[in-house]
């Protein structure tokens, strides 16, 4: 199953819900104003770093640099571009938007 | 064979088979349109003939809360509606058990009968659909 969150670990706790309700060998993709949950000693790192292992973390790259955090990722986290989105949306059986 | 529905060719035996749908409730019923919307959906899905469940999670929990009352706010209550939904053969409601917790509420303050889940087992019911649709 793939996740998609959308927003800022500071504005909702969207992220927390779907860290807790995504089970081992799912993927979680970051876009929009999520990607900023991919950066380092961000309020959801620990949550993110926790999950990596079990769960495929994507960040998707021109949101990541639209807001200039590139330099700030964290480790494990993967950047894919909009192909590589269309690829997960593909390669996974079902989809859960955190909205 | 196919036949035509707009342009889009739907394959007979795909277009048969009848698909796992989780409409996923993650909103508070009355701050935005999405509850509402939502449940829209569900009553027009159920024309459909599909395997169709609602999941409550996060703040979704509040939309099932027995004793709203919005005449004062000048707003439709439409809480009732889940209760008719058994009605319309959409008889699987499941609730987020930490969500529920979270905001003080139990089954008790809830208008209909629901499946109260863990966090593995929603995991697992949601990760079996065909189809999962977000309000």
């Amino acid at each position: 199953m793939l996740h998609i969150v959308n927003k800022s670990p500071y504005q909702t706790r969207n992220l927390e819900s779907c860290l807790r309700l995504a089970k081992a060998g799912s993927a979680i993709l970051l876009i929009e104003d999520g990607v900023y949950a991919a950066t380092r000693d961000n309020i959801a790192a620990a949550g993110i770093k926790a999950a990596i292992g079990s769960v495929s973390v994507y960040a998707l790259s021109p949101d990541v640099e639209a807001r200039g955090v590139n330099n700030l990722l964290l480790d494990g986290v993967k950047l894919v571009d909009y192909g590589g989105f269309v690829d997960l949306v593909a390669e996974h059986a079902n989809t859960q938007s955190w909205l | 064979m196919t036949e035509s529905t707009g342009g889009i060719e739907v394959e007979e035996e795909t277009a048969g088979r009848v698909k796992k749908f989780m409409f996923v409730n993650r909103k508070a019923p009355y701050g935005t349109i999405y509850a509402l919307e939502g449940l829209e959906v569900v009553l027009i899905s159920a024309a459909f003939d599909q395997d169709v469940s609602l999941a409550f999670v996060d703040d979704g929990v509040y939309e099932l809360v027995k004793g709203q009352a919005t005449k004062g706010i000048d707003v439709k209550n439409f809480s009732p509606t889940y209760r008719a939904l058994e009605g319309y053969d959409i008889e699987k409601l499941y609730v987020d058990a930490e969500s529920l917790k979270a905001r003080g509420l139990t089954e008790e303050n809830l208008i209909v009968p629901v499946e109260v889940l863990s966090n593995e087992e929603m995991a697992d019911l949601m990760a079996g659909q065909d189809v999962v649709i977000s309000f």
